[in-house]
């Protein structure tokens, strides 16, 4: 398969698997008002992964569709990154979780928009003005929740303690991120690590938890190597359309 | 879930530049930033507006129900405030 094949579909299942651990908070949100926030925030990202999946299932030229692509795929062929198929955890985790994507997403998309491949610029002017405003969410919570009490503080610590271990596939290289960058199409990941690192210990400071150390780093998952998390979400993200193909409402 | 709510909000909306900002609703936030937040959240998903406003509810200072007579049933019987005793000339337009 094409290496822009691959590439697209990365991004697109980082979306689409985020968007689904997102929506497992609807009615369960700390608040009313928070529970639409992020239940927005989970549409927005179900509907990045829609136009990613349908340019990917052009791209692969088989007939395919955006539905076919999320719906009918093993675990293996899922090229997420690991971050985002963790569980949701406690708020702390779910926030800690979306702070690092949301800054990884904004410097990716940022550089996407200049892309040499007009419709992957499209959607990356698109997806931009949603994830500034993700960031401005999960940035207020950050500091809400770090330079809160003494209990917000120390489960915020925790969670990014827990999830640091995902960040470095963020910035992680393999053939296919480079011959995407060689051609101008999507950002070199490791090019984009200076602004995360920029973006993400201003708002650690301010919220006066400390930034992780260098530590051994997962990854795997945009190779189609997942934790076990991964097998569950499928589950239930596929169960509906497989046990009743061509099911609509 | 907590048991203590946050502080009330109210939402004011305007719909476009050049009308006034509307009362839409309410919403709950521990502060006036994260009520704007929210507010857009909950009240501008389709499209309703571009700009909000947000009012602590307790800060708004409102007449009493049971001042309604007094208050308002006055009016009624002073159809001389209504400017409808003027003859219009015929060569004012858009009136």
């Amino acid at each position: 398969m094409s290496a822009l094949f691959d590439a697209v579909l990365r991004l697109a299942d980082s979306n689409l698997i985020l968007g689904q651990r997102l929506s497992e908070w609807c009615a369960k949100g700390p608040q009313m008002e928070e529970d639409v926030a992020l239940t927005n925030v989970a549409l927005d990202l179900i509907g990045h992964a829609n136009l990613l999946l349908g340019y990917a299932a052009e791209i692969e030229g088989k007939g395919q569709d955006a539905d076919q692509l999320a719906f009918l795929r093993d675990g293996d062929k899922f090229h997420n990154l690991l971050l985002v198929e963790q569980p949701n955890g406690d708020y702390a985790h779910t926030i800690a979780r979306q702070l690092f994507f949301d800054a990884w997403a904004n410097a990716w998309y940022a550089q996407m928009a200049q892309s040499s491949d007009q419709r992957l610029a499209e959607i990356a002017a698109r997806a931009l003005k949603e994830t500034r405003y993700h960031w401005r969410h999960s940035t207020q919570w950050a500091l809400r929740l770090g330079d809160g009490t003494e209990e917000s503080h120390q489960r915020m610590q925790a969670a990014i303690d827990a999830l640091w271990m995902f960040t470095g596939e963020l910035f992680a290289d393999d053939e296919v991120d480079v011959e995407m960058a060689e051609q101008g199409i999507m950002p070199l990941p490791s090019s984009l690590a200076p602004q995360w690192n920029t973006a993400i210990s201003a708002v650690l400071e301010e919220a006066t938890l400390s930034m992780p150390g260098d530590q051994w780093m997962q990854s795997g998952g945009k190779q189609g190597r997942h934790t076990e998390h991964l097998g569950y979400i499928l589950a239930e993200m596929q169960f509906l359309p497989r046990a009743y193909p061509g099911a609509a409402w | 879930m907590s048991k203590q709510q946050w502080p009330l909000y109210e939402v004011f909306i305007r719909s476009k530049a050049g009308l006034s900002h509307k009362h839409v609703g309410s919403v709950h936030a521990a502060d006036a930033q994260m009520a704007l937040d929210n507010a857009r959240d909950v009240y501008t998903r389709r499209m309703e507006g571009v700009s909000l406003w947000v009012v602590e509810a307790n800060a708004i200072t409102a007449s009493e129900p049971e001042d309604k007579a007094a208050w308002f049933e006055p009016a009624e019987n002073k159809v001389y405030r209504h400017p409808t005793f003027y003859e219009i000339p015929d060569e004012v337009k858009g009136l």
